[in-house]
This record gives C-alpha cells, sequence and structure tokens, in this order.
C-alpha cells in the first residue's frame, strides 16, 4: 500500500513482562500488502523531550480485522507514553514504511533469528514463510527466562529454539552459540533482527557456511522516509538510507568487516 | 478565501508556503502524502559539483524541541541531479527550485552555470551557509567581503531567480543581508541551522560524529524570526523566513516579522503533510482577520 498518515485506534494493549508491551491498533483505512520488516513512525503525545516520532517494527497484521500489532519494549519517555497508552486512544502514524525480507519459496528451508525486542518483526515473516510452505525454524534470544516472551505464538509458525545469556532458559550463551548454528543443518536462507552486535556475528557464520543472510538495521533517523538523510549506512553501492532503501539489507551489501 | 499569490523577484508563488533544502528530498518522496503542486515551491536536496558522501553515522541527535543533523550535504553531483533526478521534477506544476553548495566560488559559479541552462528550475537559492562541511559553505556566509563576492560571481552566470541562504551563526545578520544584496541577490532566505552538539553523558562521547552540527526545529524559532524582522528591515529585496516553523501560526508570525515567503523545514519529518495543512491555516487567518491578500499582513507587527 502506498504510505499515509494517519490515527490508528489502540484496540488491545498486553503487558507480555517487565518491560514489553504488545499493542493492536486498527486503521480507518484499509490496509493491504504490508511485508514483514516494513515499521511504522509513531508521534508521541505529552512529551517535551520526545521530538520526533518513534519507529517501530511491524508485528503482525490481521488483514481480517484491518489491524497491525507492535511489539514495543519500554525503553525512554517516548516508548513509555506508547507503551501505556490505553485501549480506545488513538497514535498518529506514518506506514508502512521501508522494505520488508525477501520472501522465501516453498520448501525451503529458513532461519529466524530474533535478539531481545528484535523478535518484533519476526512474528509476522515466520507466518507469511510458514504459509508460503516454508520450512521455519526461529531461534530467540533474551538475557534471562524473564525476558523471553511470545515463545508459544512463535511455535505455531516452525520449530523454536532458545538460548538466554546466563542459561535459565534454553541453551546458555548468545544466539551465534546455539548449536543449530553449528553447521550441521544446512539452511536456505537466515533473517536476523537484533542489536547490532549480534547481526554481525551472525553475518559472520552464515557467510562462512555460505548461507543467504538478511539482517534489519535500527539507525536513529528523524523522517522515516528516506529525506533526512541521517540514518544511513555504508553500503558497496555508498551510503543507504536504512529506513527507505532498508531497514532490510543483504549482508552482501554492507561494508561489514565480515 | 484570501489571495496567496507572493512574488520573489520574478519568481511567481501560488502561495506563500516552500519546503526548506533537505528536509524535502526531491518531492517525489511526498507523493504518497501529498500533491506537491499546491506548494508554492520546491527547494530540493542541496547539490554539490561533485558526488558527496556525507560524513559519518551519526548524523542525527534529538535535542528538546528540536534536533541536529552533521549530514554533510550527502548527493550525487551536478551531473546525476541533471541526469536523474531534473526529468522526473520537471514534471511538478509547481517552482522547483535547486539549493546550490560549492567549496570555492568557482565550484559555485560552475553549478549556477549548469543550473542556468534547466528550464523548469526558476530559481537557485546559493547555500552559503551549510554548518556541516569542512570547506565552503559557512565559511561564506560569516563574512561580508566573502558573502558579496560569492553572490555577485554568481549573479554573472546567473540571469533568473538568484535566493542566498543566510548563517544565523554570525554577530550581525543584517549586515551579511547587506553584503548580499549589494552583491547582487534578488531574495535572501533565512535561516539556515544554528551550530549546536549534543553529548551523551553516560558514554562521554558526542552524539555527532562530526561533534557539532546544524540545530533546528522549534527551540530555534525565536530567533529565527528575530532575524527575519533585522533582515526585512535591513534590505529591499523579498525575505524568505525559516526556522521551526511547526503550524500556520508559527508561520503568520514569520509574515508579520517581514517575511514575503516562507520554507518548512525540520516539520516534515514530523508531519509528511504539514505543508499543505500550514496553507489551509493561513487562509484561514486571513479570512478570519479580513484580509484580503497575503501580502496585506508582510511587515505587518503592530508596533
Amino acid at each position: 500500500m502506498n504510505k499515509t498518515v494517519c490515527d490508528l485506534i489502540i484496540t488491545k494493549q498486553t503487558q507480555l513482562n517487565y518491560n514489553n508491551f504488545l499493542l493492536e491498533l486498527k486503521c480507518p483505512e484499509i490496509i493491504e500488502n504490508i511485508k514483514p520488516g516494513q515499521f511504522i513512525n509513531v508521534q508521541v503525545k505529552d512529551s517535551s523531550k520526545t521530538f520526533l516520532r518513534r519507529p517501530l517494527s511491524i508485528h503482525n497484521v490481521d488483514y481480517s480485522q484491518n489491524t497491525i500489532s507492535i511489539l514495543v519494549k519500554e525503553v525512554g519517555e517516548g516508548t513509555s507514553k506508547i507503551v501505556h497508552s490505553k485501549v480506545g486512544d488513538s497514535l498518529s502514524v506514518v506506514f508502512p514504511l521501508g522494505n520488508g525480507f525477501t520472501k522465501s519459496h516453498r520448501g525451503k528451508k529458513v532461519l529466524l533469528i530474533g535478539g531481545g525486542v528484535g523478535i518484533a518483526p519476526m512474528m509476522h515473516l515466520s507466518r507469511e514463510l510458514n504459509e508460503d510452505g516454508c520450512d521455519v525454524h526461529i531461534l530467540l534470544g533474551a538475557k534471562t527466562k524473564e525476558d523471553h516472551i511470545l515463545i508459544d505464538d512463535f511455535s505455531r509458525y516452525g520449530t523454536v529454539y532458545i538460548t538466554t545469556d546466563d542459561g535459565s532458559l534454553g541453551v546458555k550463551g548468545f544466539v551465534v552459540q546455539h548449536p543449530i548454528l553449528d553447521g550441521n543443518v544446512q539452511f536456505d536462507h537466515i533473517y536476523c533482527c537484533g542489536p547490532e552486535v549480534m547481526m554481525r556475528s551472525i553475518a559472520q557464520r552464515a557467510k562462512s557456511l555460505n548461507i543467504e543472510c538478511e539482517v534489519s538495521l535500527e539507525n536513529m533517523m528523524a523522517c522515516g522516509f528516506g529525506v533526512c538523510l541521517c540514518c544511513v549506512t555504508k553500503t558497496k553501492e555508498g551510503n543507504k538510507c536504512v529506513c527507505s532503501e532498508g531497514p532490510v539489507f543483504n549482508i552482501n551489501e554492507l561494508e561489514w568487516q565480515i | 478565501m484570501a489571495n496567496l499569490r507572493v512574488k520573489i523577484h520574478n519568481l511567481e508563488l501560488e502561495n506563500p508556503v516552500m519546503t526548506a533544502s533537505g528536509t524535502f528530498g526531491n518531492g517525489v518522496e511526498f507523493d504518497d502524502f501529498i500533491n506537491v503542486d499546491n506548494l508554492g515551491g520546491i527547494i530540493l536536496k542541496g547539490t554539490t559539483l561533485n558526488v558527496r558522501e556525507g560524513n559519518d553515522y551519526p548524523r542525527m541527535a534529538e535535542t528538546p524541541m528540536g534536533m541536529l543533523n552533521a549530514v554533510g550535504l550527502q548527493n550525487k553531483g551536478v551531473d546525476y541531479f541533471i541526469k536523474n533526478i531534473y526529468p522526473s521534477v520537471s514534471q511538478y506544476k509547481t517552482n522547483v527550485i535547486v539549493n546550490v553548495n560549492g567549496s570555492s566560488i568557482d565550484e559555485y559559479v560552475s553549478l549556477a552555470e549548469r543550473i542556468n541552462e534547466l528550464e523548469k528550475i526558476s530559481a537557485i537559492e546559493l547555500n552559503i551557509s551549510c554548518p556541516n562541511v569542512k570547506q565552503g559553505g559557512m565559511a561564506f556566509g560569516t563574512n561580508c567581503v566573502m558573502a558579496e563576492r560569492v553572490t555577485s560571481e554568481v549573479r554573472k552566470v546567473y540571469n533568473k531567480t538568484l535566493i542566498v541562504k543566510l548563517s544565523p551563526n554570525v554577530t550581525d545578520i543584517a549586515e551579511i543581508a547587506k553584503a548580499v544584496v549589494a552583491g547582487g541577490a534578488d531574495s535572501v532566505s533565512l535561516v539556515n541551522t544554528f551550530l549546536g552538539m549534543a553529548i551523551d553523558a553516560e558514554r562521554r562521547i558526542p552524539m555527532l560524529s562530526t561533534v557539532t552540527g546544524g540545530l533546528s526545529g522549534p527551540a530555534i524559532k525565536p530567533i529565527a524570526l528575530r532575524m527575519v524582522w533585522q533582515v526585512s528591515k535591513a534590505v529591499s529585496v523579498p525575505v524568505i523566513g525559516l526556522g521551526g516553523i511547526m503550524n500556520a501560526t508559527d508561520a503568520i508570525e514569520f509574515f508579520l516579522a517581514g517575511a514575503t515567503a516562507i520554507q518548512i523545514g525540520t516539520a516534515n519529518f514530523i508531519d509528511p503533510q504539514i505543508t499543505v495543512k500550514i496553507i489551509e491555516g493561513i487562509n484561514e487567518y486571513l479570512d478570519r482577520h479580513n484580509f484580503k491578500s497575503i501580502n496585506d499582513i508582510v511587515g505587518g507587527l503592530q508596533m
């Protein structure tokens, strides 16, 4: 669908753990053809510190209800105002922004990796890849057991693997240390979203295993649609805007020393 | 409906609302959100003679009621502009203005010569005020002699409307305005961003890769307004006002201070439809106060 600015009504607000919230937003216009990996840019009301909109991944889409959901981690004043909005409140949103992940074909074995709140776009992606007949595997990493959310929801769309930094759930260590990535399982495609240090380690592993890999970047941005040129990342074709030319990049495009 | 038409030298604007360079891309990025032809004019992202990659990330820091940027004139150069961007912006019916930047007088002159050949481009905005480049830019805009010289050299090769964009990072902006008018400027636009900086106290590092950057947004509006007022009293050419305009009331304040037209900048990032909303708001204001024309309120501050 074309990019638009509109007021979305909050129809559900669920606190998932101590700092993560799931919001369901109903759109007055018909939403269509939103790609996994695209994002929305939300205006924060009543916050003198928060001048710019806050870019947030689209977590899932329900075309039958004309709703999208967003997974938001409460970090600063901006995200705090957003997650503590009430059902019935409206949020001014610019969307859908950015390019999504590329699709994989039926029968392909795909691994989706989410670290921390980087799991946000993976629900929409895992659902669509599952519907498209891919063999979906999902690796979720977080600091502790308390930080892990939505595991049951993810398991509807694929086989879920877990890591925690402290070993309180699943394999102890970072996602890159999970045995699923030791090279014995041959994946056709890896999709990754999380802290940049994590994505770089996954990119390095994917490259050494010769697996196609896409990462979703999260640079600071002002506009969200490619005019301010603030959120650039270095690529083989020069600086590119993460907002309008990403946020998803194939690792071969990026100037990452991997 | 009041008459919103204004004139900037030979440039005829259907309404006085334009977009500030660097905040509106090449216009096409806004086609999903608004009908760009409803604006008085658009000023494209700054162009240089050669390709510029711009500064390293991070280039932006959010600040109370504003933001700092240190983009550093990232653009693909004038040849790319003429070949790839000019054909699409030529489709617009509204005025399309190119923002021109150089690191030397020769570069400014060469660029102006190239742009002069482009039929659809009705004016240039000579940017002598970019705070984010090492050479040129603001160096020309903070010195009366240099400002006059670069303007007069460009004037010799450019025969359409010449707007000069002024830096606020000076002791007396009215003196700079007088210098560029003496050099042949048909209009001045002000203000560009204020040099500022932001620090991450926890990590004890600057928030921008360049340490300093340009401050924009409502935080600068009172200073921009004061400068527009000072300049409009000092020169006889039309003044284009900008700096932190977020709504129609802000815009009206700039007209009252002496601006003939205005530019909307950072507000485009927050609301990509803000320009058309501001045009509606200006109309509403003029009707409510029984003014027949926007020109009736230009410099209309009651003292």
